[in-house]
This record gives C-alpha cells, structure tokens and sequence, in this order.
C-alpha cells in the first residue's frame, strides 16, 4: 500500500456521517413499520459498518489482498446465517410451543 | 529477532513488513467476526423462537446510556484513526494525544457499562434463581415515572397473554445480552490494555511517518470492536421500540 494519508477531513466527515446514521436508527426504531423495522436497522447498521470499513479502516486504499479477506469473513458468516437459519426456519414444529422453557429448567 | 533500525529481518522492505502485518490484522480479524458470528447466530434464532420475551427484555434497556455509549465509541473510533493519521505526518505529540483520547472514551464507555449492568442487577434482570421480569413494574422506584412503569405493566401483561412462558424465555435474552456485551466489553478492556503500551511506545518517539504499524493494526482492532457494536445496538436495544 503505497501509504496513502487520510486526510482528516474525511475522517470527521465520516465521524459525522456515523452520527447522522445512529440519530437515524434512532428515530426509525420508534416507528412501527412491522417487520421492517429490522430490515431498516439492519440496513442501517451494515451502511455504518462499511463506512467504517472503508475510510477508518482504509479498505478502500488497501490492496485486493485485504479486499479478499473481507469478502472472505462477509461471505463465511453469510454461509453460516444462511445454511442454519435455512434448516431451523422450515422445520415444521415449534420449539416455543413444543417444549416449555420451564420444563427444559426443570422448574 | 534480528532487526535494523525500523526494518525486521524476514523482510525486505517496509512496505512488505506494513502488508503482511495488515494481512495478518485482517485475517485475526476475519477469524473474530465467526467468533462474534456465533452469538449473532444464536440471538437471531432464539429472537425468531421468543420473540416476544425478547421484546418485553430489550425494552427493559436504557436507550439514553446506549444512545450515549454508541455515541462514545464512534468518536473513540475518530481519534484512533486521528492518531494513525497523525504518526502518518510525523506528528508525535499529537499521536500520543489522540490515543490517550481513545483511551479515555474507550474506559467512560467501559464505566457507561457497569451502570447498565448494575441497574439490570437492581432490576432482578440477570439471569437465575432471582430473575424476575416484572421486578421493576411490581417494585418502582420513587424516582421512576409512573407513565413509563404503567406503559411497561401493559406491555408486560400483553407479553404474558402471549406467552405464558416469558419470564422464563426472557432469561435466554437476557443471558445473549450479557454474553454478547460481556464479549464485546472484553474486546474493549484488551484493546485498552494495547493501547496504554501503545502510548508508551507512542511517547518514546517510537512510532515515525516510516514506521507506524503498531498504531495501525490496534487502529484496525478497535475499528473492528467499533463495528460489532454497532449491529449490537440496534439488535439489543432498539428494534422493539416501537411496541
């Protein structure tokens, strides 16, 4: 990575940019949008997440290299999200109603 | 390990030794999002399971201390990154000054913490014997207010309509919550613990616009402990806000 400087001004920026997104969320969470709210906090978060990625971190000034291993880290927790919520999500019973929290305690 | 000037033996060159430390930074912290993935996994499927003792547990947080720790950590996040900044251009000083920064709002979110788990401890909100989901509204405290602890006593006899079990079912929101904080607080208390050495380093004119990895690599650590707080915020404290 021939050492590019961020300056700080895009730093503050991006500092600014976090805050008007957590302000945001915020006020999004008050809202009652059903099962959206969180698709929009979700979505949120992750804009967030890559601003970090990108200038804190300096993704965007690093070297595919480092791009790979990013994608690589998105990609094995999307495999582990998707593949497990995929089997429990359509099994057909309902852990809730099937098994007692108070019985699984043995209280 | 042998070494001239800034420049370890197995290397070539100083941009060599800065990008192999940065893939090896990003590679530990490719292997700490499955670490934290786990608990993400877990919290998810139990949500879709509990969902409602879930809500009645998140709405119990205090969203001003959240608010205010999110708030905290996205600006300890600004002075790491100043002060990689800042050894990048050779300024010493303000290195130094930038991570003692970081490290003062790394400890006040640390602090911001312990008042939230010591109210959920006063709240009878950790998970056991004595966990109580209805504490507070049966219990206020004089300084409570009474539109909020009634608002809650509603919220909370829906909740039980619903699901008779949900104290019961609260627990296991409540033993993610301090799981998943707890984790996250251990990754702060480490990453402050790097960045006192790094202070010390920082003030014996250690780090120079040539060499400044160490800065960078804990900057990328406590960026990363930055993220994961970020989806925990929302996941723990606010998507039920709107019940």
């Amino acid at each position: 990575m021939s050492e590019h400087i961020v300056p700080p001004k895009v730093y503050v920026g991006i500092f600014l940019s976090l805050m008007v997104l957590t302000a945001a969320t915020v006020a999004a969470a008050y809202v009652n949008l059903g099962p959206f709210n969180i698709v929009i906090a979700l979505a949120i978060a992750s804009l967030k997440a890559t601003l970090v990625v990108l200038y804190f971190m300096h993704a965007r000034y690093s070297p595919k290299r480092t791009h790979m291993v990013i994608i690589a880290a998105v990609f094995w927790l999307a495999i582990m999200l998707a593949l497990t919520l995929s089997d429990y999500v359509t099994r057909d019973h309902d852990v809730a109603a099937n098994t007692p929290m108070s019985q699984m305690l043995g209280s | 390990m042998h070494r001239t000037g800034e420049l370890y033996g197995q290397f070539e060159t100083l941009e060599q030794q800065k990008e192999s430390a940065a893939l090896g930074m990003w590679v530990f912290l490719s292997t700490e999002v499955l670490f934290f993935g786990g608990l993400f996994m877990t919290y998810t499927l139990n949500r879709h399971y509990y969902g409602t003792a879930f809500g009645v547990g998140s709405n119990t947080l205090d969203l001003k201390l959240g608010g205010l720790n999110t708030i905290i950590l996205i600006l300890s996040s600004l002075t790491m990154a100043m002060s990689v900044w800042a050894s990048h251009v050779g300024k010493r000083k303000a290195t130094t000054s930038f991570l003692v920064a970081t490290l003062v709002l790394g400890t006040a979110f640390l602090g911001v913490k312990v008042i939230e788990y010591k109210q959920k401890f006063d709240h009878h909100l950790v998970p056991g014997y004595h966990f109580q989901i209805d504490y507070r509204a049966q219990h206020p405290a004089p300084n409570d207010d009474p539109k909020e602890i009634e608002a809650e006593k509603e919220e909370l006899s829906k909740a039980f309509a619903k699901d008779p079990d949900v104290n019961a079912h609260a627990q296991l929101y409540f033993s993610l919550y301090f799981g998943m904080t707890g984790l996250h607080a251990l990754h702060m208390i480490v990453g402050a613990g790097m960045l006192v050495w790094l202070i010390r380093q920082s003030m014996l004119g250690r780090f120079t616009p040539t060499y400044n990895t160490p800065v960078e690599m804990i900057g990328l650590y406590w960026h990363f402990v930055d993220i994961v707080w970020i989806y925990l915020f929302p996941l723990l404290y606010l998507i039920d806000r709107h019940r």
